[in-house]
């Protein structure tokens, strides 16, 4: 029993990952996780506002353009996304001379712009189906009280809309974050890239995906309870009194 | 339904056997493709390269009946371990590291490591101070990330690929201005496709990352098959066979790797 | 037709690999559900709590992190306990795990636990009457499972189920990465070697947009069919 013991005794105390020089390392790629799911959520979220509120207006060419973007990238996986955005657009003839270079040479925008793009097609049906979903009445008030189109979205339909889409939400934060781990495979060490190199120089696979997992699960908790806390203060008014 | 899904998965999942791969004289070896000029495909899907040509004459001379077992470098000593093939021949330098998982053939050939960089490249050396802030390019898990990752980590940019050919593109895309990966590989992929040169030393120091050259990998008990290659690769050595080959693969220009003396 | 540079055999084996492995995992993923679903629902404390930790450890990590955990991480534990044994006792056996049936059962186990949340909201949403109802006319357990919990479960499964495949197919993309030769392995490679991107990534990207599709209309029809019956809701 003993030798069998010390025969795996290896990997359950694979010390490859405590050093302070990989421990250094998985501090990197946490914070370009963070930094590269947070950007992108943010620009996604300025993109899917106005998008939302085309994809329910009664200009029919605009919804449907929009529906069209949305089918796309919903319907597509972010990793091929993510090639066509980080080879297609660096073998465009011509690319390498032109303004836009330093930004396409670098992997983190190709990475930003397929990312971005993506949870913006997402929040977009979602903030659309809440839109959709606003009770006629509070529409109709608003159109009483002679608000103005503009007026009615920013201070009637928008507020109620977006509170109720926040759980959807936070939702697609959380699915941001796990999809954001892709971006290894064009180069970024991100979190889950840490780990693959780690594994890959020390053959110690348990220790550097467990850990990194560890390190997702803590992110996707303190995601959950952040939008708990949210949903608390805002919906409010939705509990039952 | 539920049944098929599970003898599917059986079936597919689970291969046991208790024969010693040394007992019979059959021989599986795993190699990573392609890596030119060591192990590729030919258009019409011919397997060939130094390692492959070398070892299929070890076998020969060994009477060993070989066949090769392709996979992916990620996973290529678990599957040694795994008995998916017995053996490993995919130009694998002999480190420490890997020492403590598998068992080491002789060296069959030291080949250096080296820089790659575009004709037009700014790039004039290969000191901390010339690659400052430069994007290097190295494959995931070889003993040139190892090198490169410890030796240039603070200054440049490592950036790390799942294969050589990976790496190639991003030379070829501009989004590199150096690659550091095994001569005769870089030579393939780089300097004979486009317009790349070598700066800097080829290096086969330190040991401590590059080793002593490549060498063939078993699991640690199948030490009556190491000797058996061993052996045949000495013969070879002796009869001219291995001249030959390296002659062919490598002709005689600068750079070419060494032979590897016997050892 | 457009010259897919002789890549187009390939691409068409990768396609029907990628169909393989999310029909396989989904079945595995459904079974998987299903069972979680009836542990968590269950009077047995330890078997709920199993549940519990299964579907919220997997929802809370990233696919592709799981994915590498059990595909590097199973073949190198194995082979280690392999190892202790014939050190230990002179076995030796060997167990090789294939790299398909790895991924079918990664991605079973990933999309069990977004299942196994999906049928226990939907056990949970059928009326107590109904049951009540089947039992009163003397229905067995099995009856009443196969002709009343059932299909009324799966009206309200089927929203979800139909995301969660849709989700799941386009996971499968992740296998390229761990080295499947699925159709996205295949178009990077075939970009890597031609540089034209668009030329093969595009049609990739179609055939998925064509798979999803096709789901959804399949799942529009099957729930009009679960719903026979009921009001359309709004």
């Amino acid at each position: 029993m003993q030798e069998l013991l010390q025969s795996i005794a290896p990997w359950l105390a694979d010390n490859a990952i405590f050093t302070p020089q990989t421990l250094a390392q998985y501090w990197e790629g946490f914070v370009n996780t963070v930094q590269l799911v947070f950007i992108s959520l943010v620009l996604g979220l300025i993109l899917a506002l106005p998008l939302s509120i085309g994809r329910a207006s009664r200009l029919k060419p605009l919804s449907l353009a929009i529906w069209v973007y949305t089918w796309v990238f919903r319907g597509t996986p972010l990793l091929v996304q993510l090639y066509i955005a980080y080879y297609g657009l660096a073998f465009i003839p011509g690319i390498q001379q032109s303004i836009v270079w330093p930004l396409i040479r670098d992997p983190l925008y190709p990475a930003l712009l397929a990312f971005m793009l993506n949870t913006a097609a997402y929040t977009t049906e979602i903030f659309y189906g809440a839109i959709k979903a606003t009770p006629r009445g509070e529409v109709e008030a608003a159109r009483a009280y002679g608000m103005s189109s503009l007026m009615a979205y920013r201070r009637i339909i928008l507020p109620s809309a977006l509170r109720r889409a926040l759980p959807a939400y936070g939702n697609e934060v959380i699915f941001m974050l796990h999809a954001s781990a892709i971006a290894s495979v064009v180069t970024i060490t991100d979190l889950t890239g840490v780990a693959y190199n780690v594994y890959a120089r020390f053959y110690a696979p348990f220790s550097a995906f467990i850990f990194v997992a560890l390190c997702y699960m803590v992110l996707s908790f303190a995601i959950q309870g952040a939008f708990k806390l949210l949903e608390k203060r805002m919906l409010v008014h939705l509990q039952p009194a | 339904m539920k049944k098929l899904l599970t003898i599917s998965l059986l079936s597919a999942a689970v291969a046991a056997g208790s024969a010693q791969a040394s007992d019979d004289n059959t021989v599986r070896i795993g190699v990573d493709v392609p890596y030119v000029p060591m192990e590729y495909r030919t258009p019409d899907g011919e397997l060939t390269g130094f390692d492959i040509e070398l070892g299929n004459a070890l076998c020969e001379q060994a009477k060993l009946q070989c066949s090769w077992v392709e996979q992916g470098w990620d996973g290529i000593i678990p599957g040694l371990l795994a008995r998916r093939y017995d053996a490993i021949m995919s130009s694998m330098t002999i480190n420490d590291e890997r020492r403590q998982q598998v068992l080491f053939s002789d060296p069959y050939i030291v080949p250096p490591s080296a820089w790659f960089v575009p004709d037009d490249s700014s790039i004039t050396g290969t000191s901390q101070q010339d690659m400052e802030g430069a994007n290097i390019g190295v494959q995931r898990g070889t003993v040139q990330d190892s090198y490169v990752t410890d030796n240039y980590g603070d200054v440049a940019n490592i950036q790390r690929y799942a294969s050589a050919d990976d790496v190639a593109v991003d030379m070829d895309t501009g989004r590199l201005d150096a690659a550091f990966l095994d001569y005769p590989t870089g030579e393939a992929a780089l300097v004979d496709e486009g317009n790349y040169k070598t700066i800097g030393e080829m290096l086969t120091e330190p040991k401590e990352y590059f080793g002593e050259g490549f060498g063939i990998a078993f699991r640690q008990r199948d030490e009556a098959l190491a000797d058996k290659f061993n052996q045949a690769l000495e013969t070879l050595r002796d009869n001219g066979t291995y001249d030959q080959l390296h002659d062919k693969y490598f002709g005689g220009g600068g750079g070419a790797p060494e032979p590897a003396s016997g050892s | 037709m457009i010259d897919f540079m002789g890549y187009g055999p390939r691409l068409l084996e990768g396609a029907l690999l990628t169909a393989q492995l999310a029909v396989l995992s989904l079945l595995l993923a459904l079974v998987l559900g299903l069972a979680t679903a009836s542990a968590r629902l269950s009077q047995n404390p330890p078997l709920r709590a199993i549940a519990v930790v299964y579907t919220v450890a997997i929802r809370s990590v990233p696919d592709l992190v799981l994915m590498m955990l059990l595909f590097y991480g199973a073949q190198i534990g194995l082979n280690q306990i392999t190892d202790a044994i014939y050190n230990h006792w002179g076995y030796d056996i060997f167990i090789t795990i294939d790299p398909f049936a790895a991924g079918v059962a990664t991605i079973g186990l990933i999309f069990g636990a977004y299942m196994a949340e999906t049928f226990r909201g939907a056990f949970l949403a059928v009326d107590r009457g109904q049951i009540e109802a089947g039992a009163a006319y003397g229905m067995s357990r099995w009856l009443v499972f196969r002709h009343i919990r059932f299909p009324l479960m799966m009206r309200h499964a089927l929203p979800g189920l139909g995301n969660n495949w849709m989700v799941l197919l386009k996971t499968t993309a992740l296998v390229s990465i761990i080295g499947l030769s699925d159709m996205v392995r295949i178009a990077a490679e075939a970009t890597r070697a031609t540089h034209q991107t668009f030329l093969f990534m595009i049609p990739v990207a179609l055939g998925y947009l064509v798979m999803t599709s096709v789901s959804e209309v399949i799942f529009g029809w099957l729930s009009r069919r679960y719903n026979a019956g009921f009001e359309e809701q709004h």
